[in-house]
């Protein structure tokens, strides 16, 4: 139940974001991710980000991550 | 027993992916087969308390691949496996009434209460609605503002800030035919339930991935000090799985016990402050009775008395108290407490598949039980099988 699929922040107006999954868009509430901004790859739960991913600590997971969709 | 190949102690670079995945279990191999060596146990138990880990570790093939020596136990991490039969008669009891929409996960919909389920009801024409987001629910709100609408609140503390945020927005846009019938529930104290268990065989934790995302390191930190037992908060790609229980193995080998994040690209060791702050400002612990498990002191959430009105219980007094009866013979409890394996269930596979489950976690599509019968788990049962204490009591 507590599955959250990492998205790109491509777009924010508020507290909405546009969300990249892998070319599919989706909006997400960013209330949880105040400074979130576009180009932040987050985790998505339930319609709400409440994660940005820090790719910069893994940069291979980076690479896997991008082969399966977030760019 | 020696190591096959002396370069897998080290965790390489995930270069040749393969190759790094084969040292990794040879080494999560050759340790666990040393540390039962050393204790006379037949396996290192590692708890996976999240139960996207099981369904991960089962969906990728790794349980399969897993040496005898490591043996993986389920956890109570299934928010719908955990919502007892009497909560869930009440979230029926909402939905039956003639002025409420019961907006919920799709989850929760065939977990059977003890006079059928939220899908028999909607079958006898009660207001059920599904929803992906708890903010779903304001948006019907806002075109019925006739009708009351009532969330289902049921999950984690990944879950719950989202229904925090989601009350504060109904506040600030003053829609007032909206509530939350709050059933969370917190994993920490459930972790200290089981632990507490003198006769816990409980090697390690593969902590939860996306609780730990919103709460942090920190709550865990009494796994290890108090109880002497490591954990690692893990991510759920195949080869997060790897490397989490690698590194419970380690600590274990050692004789260690710490909590660790293997999965640290998207949990931070403070968690998500915001979250934890909109958390605490709508809500206070509470006690929560856990499905097959009872009662666990302030291990659930309820609304703090100043947002009283967007508390569903409050709403629509007369809510029934009555306790329901678990199905016989289910293990189910057991099975969340890691004191048993879904084959050790009686019912398993006979008189409880997930067409017609019984106990909560055949429901569930994570729980322990629907996960073994989809995949075909073949380990031999734990279940009242004499045992000598765990590796680290």
């Amino acid at each position: 139940m507590c599955l959250a699929i990492p998205g790109k922040i491509i777009g924010k107006d508020g507290q909405t974001g546009q969300i990249d999954f892998g070319g599919l868009i989706r909006t997400a509430r960013l209330d949880l991710l105040p400074e979130a901004a576009v180009g932040d790859v987050i985790l998505v739960h339930a319609g709400f980000g409440i994660q940005t991913v820090d790719l910069s600590v893994e940069p291979e997971i980076a690479e896997r991550l991008g082969k399966a969709g977030v760019r | 027993m020696t190591p096959s190949q002396s370069t897998c102690r080290t965790v390489p670079a995930r270069n040749d992916p393969v190759e790094y995945a084969r040292g990794v279990l040879d080494e999560i191999r050759w340790r666990s087969e040393e540390i039962c060596d050393r204790t006379g146990r037949d396996a290192v138990q590692v708890m996976e308390v999240c139960g996207t880990h099981t369904m991960s570790f089962a969906q990728s093939g790794l349980r399969a691949m897993l040496p005898r020596t490591v043996r993986l136990l389920s956890g109570p991490g299934c928010p719908v496996c955990v919502t007892t039969a009497a909560d869930v008669d009440r979230a029926v009891w909402f939905a039956r009434r003639p002025d409420v929409t019961l907006v919920t996960f799709g989850d929760m919909l065939k977990v059977p209460g003890s006079r059928g389920s939220l899908s028999d009801a909607r079958a006898a024409g009660a207001d059920v609605r599904l929803a992906y987001s708890p903010a779903d629910t304001l948006d019907l709100a806002r075109l019925r503002p006739d009708r009351e609408f009532v969330f289902l609140g049921v999950g984690f503390e990944t879950t719950a800030p989202l229904v925090a945020a989601t009350v504060l927005a109904a506040e600030r846009e003053g829609i007032r035919n909206f509530s939350v019938f709050p059933l969370f529930k917190l994993v920490p104290p459930a972790l200290r339930a089981i632990l507490s268990r003198r006769d816990h065989h409980i090697d390690g934790l593969i902590l939860p991935g996306h609780v730990s995302a919103i709460i942090g390191l920190e709550p865990y930190r009494f796994v290890a000090g108090e109880f002497g037992v490591p954990g690692v908060i893990a991510g759920f790609e195949p080869f997060d799985l790897l490397e989490g229980l690698l590194m419970l193995i380690r600590m274990r080998y050692a004789g260690s016990a710490a909590i660790k994040i293997q999965y640290t690209r998207g949990v931070p060791a403070e968690g998500n402050p915001a979250a934890l702050r909109l958390l605490r400002e709508f809500f206070q612990p509470a006690g929560a009775v856990w499905r097959a498990v009872g009662p666990i002191p302030d291990s659930g959430l309820a609304f703090r008395p100043e947002f009283e009105a967007f508390d569903a219980v409050s709403r629509f007094p007369g809510m029934p108290t009555a306790d329901a009866p678990e199905p016989r013979g289910c293990l189910c409890g057991a099975i969340l407490m890691g004191r048993a394996l879904p084959a050790d269930c009686p019912l398993f596979g006979k008189s409880c598949t997930p067409v017609s489950a019984v106990g909560p976690c055949m429901v569930s599509s994570e729980g322990a039980c629907a996960a073994a019968y989809k995949y075909g788990w073949t380990e031999p049962g734990i279940w009242k099988k004499k045992q000598p204490a765990g590796c680290g009591s």
